[in-house]
């Protein structure tokens, strides 16, 4: 029988150390709804994500009660629009985007992400249409993510579609200029991307997934936090040892979470993504973690090395909880979301540079970082190829989530409320790379991509 | 269907007896049951037996909120499964 303290351990994770099932995401395949009419295929979508998803809201809310732990995010996932739109042959698909809004509304979730497209070797006619209309999408829209893929270890990267998104993201900023540029922290720019992501704004449901499956994002990194006070001074192994004893106790809820909302809502589980995603309350903090680990501020030397260790142990941990760990699984390292990473920030211990470093071993990549809204769109592009680099030739998933904030420079702070948090705007290298990006064309696959 | 029922606040006459009460309307059978009491704070923990009630989860759940309300200490009811999965391999 459960004993006495085992119950009070789980319970002081949800109630102090902020344990939660970041979000129940339930991924529904759009692919039968193809219409070579534009307003037949927002009816057909509509009709499907709405039948679909009708019970999700509530059986996670029963969930919730149930099994006493929050649910935060209930979310859909939908095959990329770029290609389950393409028979329309329409010019915009800003009334796609529209219509997932209404969609995501009615059934009372928190987001749909998956207006999308995978580039990593070319853009088809509706992968353009699709790209063109992300800034207006993200701007007429409250719930709609956006994301594309434009590079994988096996394709290389499509330096055309790299080139492009430097615009598009400056676009999507200025559109939404009146509102903190909020349209960029809806959209992220992929290198080898996954099919299974519950988390957003990165999510959609891959072409090699069922017709609709059930996804679960499991967070905690103030349980983690918790954990390390117990082993100050220890040497790494009992550090190592601690992160993924908790790792695998967070795995263990998501995985019962994940198998009971299956069960309920009829719908086959898919994946538990186990990933440390921070909030901007305080206790919620992966920056806080590298703190107890022994660095003064997230960003000083040892970073790296804390966070290769830390998101290593996280997989560990996780992977021996679940038979389905998918997803990005490991810890994300979004600065306007976690508070201890803001304040590293503010007081410049953290850079961009440190960030790009830190994303070769962390579960994405540079994430929710506010710039200068003066930034060159070539300069964004070139940020955005750097990070994909990393990706490309690591066999990883790297993420790209730039904030321009219009009308601010580098001192001033921006405010995006919820769980998106705030951040102070950081400089950012202001040598060119104009003449590179515009090469276009592609960069080739590396060399390790020949394993056949 | 097991279900743990936490009890924890300041400790006063009849609290247990409250919450008994209710269960025993309810048709739930306690299997466990142990307290401690630190610094006038009482910590208790019940395993119940859900299986017998007739009502459903979200009614014994808002019954157990009103006596929540009634005895000024904070109830949880959660099934046993999450402490399981936790805890147990």
């Amino acid at each position: 029988m459960i004993s006495r303290s085992e119950i009070w351990e789980t319970n002081k994770m949800i109630q102090e150390e902020n344990l939660d099932v970041r979000t129940i995401t339930m991924g529904i395949n759009l692919m039968d709804c193809a219409d070579s009419d534009l307003s037949r295929f927002n009816e057909k979508i509509y009709e499907k994500i709405t039948t679909k998803a009708k019970d999700l809201v509530k059986v996670g809310q029963q969930l919730e009660k149930e099994f006493g732990i929050p649910i935060v995010n209930k979310r859909i996932s939908i095959t990329p629009i770029s290609i389950a739109a393409a028979g329309t042959k329409a010019d915009s698909y800003v009334s796609i985007a529209e219509t997932l809004d209404r969609a995501a509304k009615e059934v009372g979730v928190n987001f749909i992400g998956g207006f999308s497209a995978l580039v990593q070797k070319g853009a088809t006619p509706s992968d353009r249409v699709l790209i063109n209309s992300i800034p207006e999408a993200l701007a007429r829209t409250e719930l709609v993510c956006s994301s594309v893929n434009i590079g994988t270890s096996r394709n290389g990267l499509n330096m055309n579609a790299v080139g492009r998104m430097g615009e598009v993201v400056l676009e999507t900023a200025e559109k939404t200029a009146d509102r903190g540029s909020i349209g960029c922290a809806k959209l992220v720019i992929f290198c080898n991307a996954v099919e299974d992501n519950p988390f957003m704004a990165g999510a959609f449901h891959g072409v090699g997934e069922k017709d609709c499956v059930i996804n679960v994002g499991v967070s905690g990194p103030g349980v983690v936090k918790r954990a390390l006070e117990s082993c100050r001074g220890a040497d790494f192994e009992t550090l190592c040892e601690t992160i993924k004893r908790t790792a695998f106790k967070i795995t263990r809820v998501g995985q019962l979470v994940a198998q009971e909302a299956s069960k309920r809502l009829d719908v086959p589980f898919g994946i538990i993504d186990l990933s440390l995603a921070p909030t901007p309350a305080v206790g919620d903090s992966i920056a806080e973690i590298f703190q107890e680990m022994g660095l003064e501020q997230a960003g000083a030397p040892g970073t790296t090395a804390a966070l290769a260790l830390l998101n290593d142990n996280v997989k560990k941990g996780g992977v021996m909880a679940s038979s389905y760990v998918g997803g990005l699984s490991g810890a994300f390292i979004p600065v306007s979301e976690d508070n201890g990473m803001i304040q590293a920030a503010t007081m410049g211990a953290l850079t961009l540079e440190k960030l790009e470093a830190m994303t070769c071993v962390c579960s994405v990549g540079l994430d929710m970082i506010a710039i200068p809204g003066d930034t060159p769109a070539s300069t964004i592009s070139g940020i955005i190829a750097d990070e994909a680099a990393i990706g490309m030739v690591n066999n990883k998933t790297t993420a790209v989530r730039l904030v321009p904030v219009i009308g601010k420079g580098v001192g001033e702070t921006v405010e995006f409320g919820g769980l998106l948090g705030y951040a102070p705007i950081m400089p950012v290298n202001t040598f060119s790379c104009a003449d590179f990006i515009r090469r276009g064309g592609r960069v080739p696959a590396p060399i390790h991509s020949f394993k056949n | 269907m097991k279900g743990i029922i936490t009890v924890l606040g300041k400790d006063k006459v009849g609290i247990i007896a409250k919450v008994c009460l209710f269960l025993s309307e309810n048709g739930i059978n306690i299997l466990d049951i142990s307290q401690t009491i630190v610094q006038g704070y009482l910590n208790m923990v019940m395993i119940v037996d859900l299986s017998g009630s007739k009502a459903p989860f979200d009614e014994i759940y808002a019954g157990l909120k009103k006596v929540e309300e009634e005895i000024g200490a904070q109830i949880l009811l959660q099934r046993e499964d999450i402490f399981d999965s936790m805890h147990r391999i």
